[in-house]
């Protein structure tokens, strides 16, 4: 039986850079860094949040040939990879106003929905994130959204 | 692929992101080619061969289906419904409207109000635009 999620990863084109935005300016730390000949393991991680880790992964040989390492790169830039991380907050319009000071671009300002309000930004690649303030529970969900389940 | 298609691409999707947040303003290729720090004519060429459509018809998409989802679930009126989601004129949100989701505003909130006869995440999924805008052949003007 699976217990948890402890490491997800998210395609940057430029570790360092990548560290400028998830560090310097998200607010998160480094969980490791390490150089392993062939790969440099980067993780990052919300402070105090010890079990869960973000993998800043770049494309590139030898996982990956020049070539595929292009695709994935024009993929990235084109905002085609999907959604890559939901972040929590308590305050999303506080977070919002202090990252976008910190020149952070958001796709969507703070959004009231029946789930909390939340914002969208992208990481300087292009990777798609959205930031949530959750709703009280039990949630509210209007019939619109009310999914059957099957 | 050059590091200044990449750059591109970003800048492109800058743009696209502008549609999407801002849709109810009076957005025109000027304005978003600016964002995109490129000519006109060569915003609206790389913007095609990047996202596979124009940018007028990313951004008429993107406007018909917030006014869906406002028919779906205000009592705002149709002409409300057209002015808040960034169209200038009801004529062309009306033709717009019907070339993309094969019927007019009026007729598409009637539908929605009529209960669905499959689950809610089936109507969910097929219910919504295409990503190509394509109505049925017969519908379009």
């Amino acid at each position: 039986m699976l217990k948890s999620i402890n490491i997800s990863s998210v395609f940057v084109l430029d570790q360092d850079e990548a560290l400028d935005f998830y560090v310097g300016k998200l607010g998160l730390e480094v969980a490791a860094d390490v150089d392993m000949g062939f790969m440099r393991w980067l993780t990052v991680r919300v402070p105090g949040q010890d079990d869960r880790e973000l993998l800043l992964e770049k494309p590139g040989p030898p996982a990956m040939d020049d070539a595929t390492a292009d695709e994935v790169r024009a993929l990235v830039t084109k905002g085609a990879t999907g959604f890559a991380v939901g972040w929590v907050t308590d305050d999303c319009r506080r977070t919002y106003e202090e990252l976008k000071a910190r020149g952070v671009e958001f796709t969507q300002e703070p959004t009231e929905h029946f789930y909390g309000i939340d914002c969208g930004l992208r990481d300087p690649f292009g990777n798609n994130m959205r930031i949530v303030q959750p709703a009280p529970q039990p949630l509210q969900v209007p019939e619109e959204y009310a999914v059957n389940r099957i | 692929m050059s590091r200044a298609v990449e750059e591109q691409n970003r800048r492109l999707l800058r743009a696209r992101d502008a549609m999407d947040r801002s849709y109810g303003d009076p957005l025109d290729i000027p304005a978003l080619a600016r964002i995109a720090l490129v000519s006109e004519a060569h915003f609206i060429r790389t913007f095609r061969a990047t996202f596979g459509e124009t940018p007028h018809r990313y951004l008429q998409r993107r406007r018909v289906e917030r006014a869906m989802f406002l028919l779906r679930t205000t009592d705002a009126s149709v002409t409300d419904v057209c002015f808040d989601v960034g169209f200038a004129s009801l004529g062309t949100f009306s033709r717009t409207f019907r070339a993309i989701v094969g019927r007019s505003p009026s007729e598409y909130r009637r539908a929605s109000d009529e209960s669905t006869p499959v689950p809610t995440c089936f109507a969910m999924a097929y219910a919504r635009p295409s990503t190509f805008g394509e109505a049925p052949p017969a519908k379009r003007g």
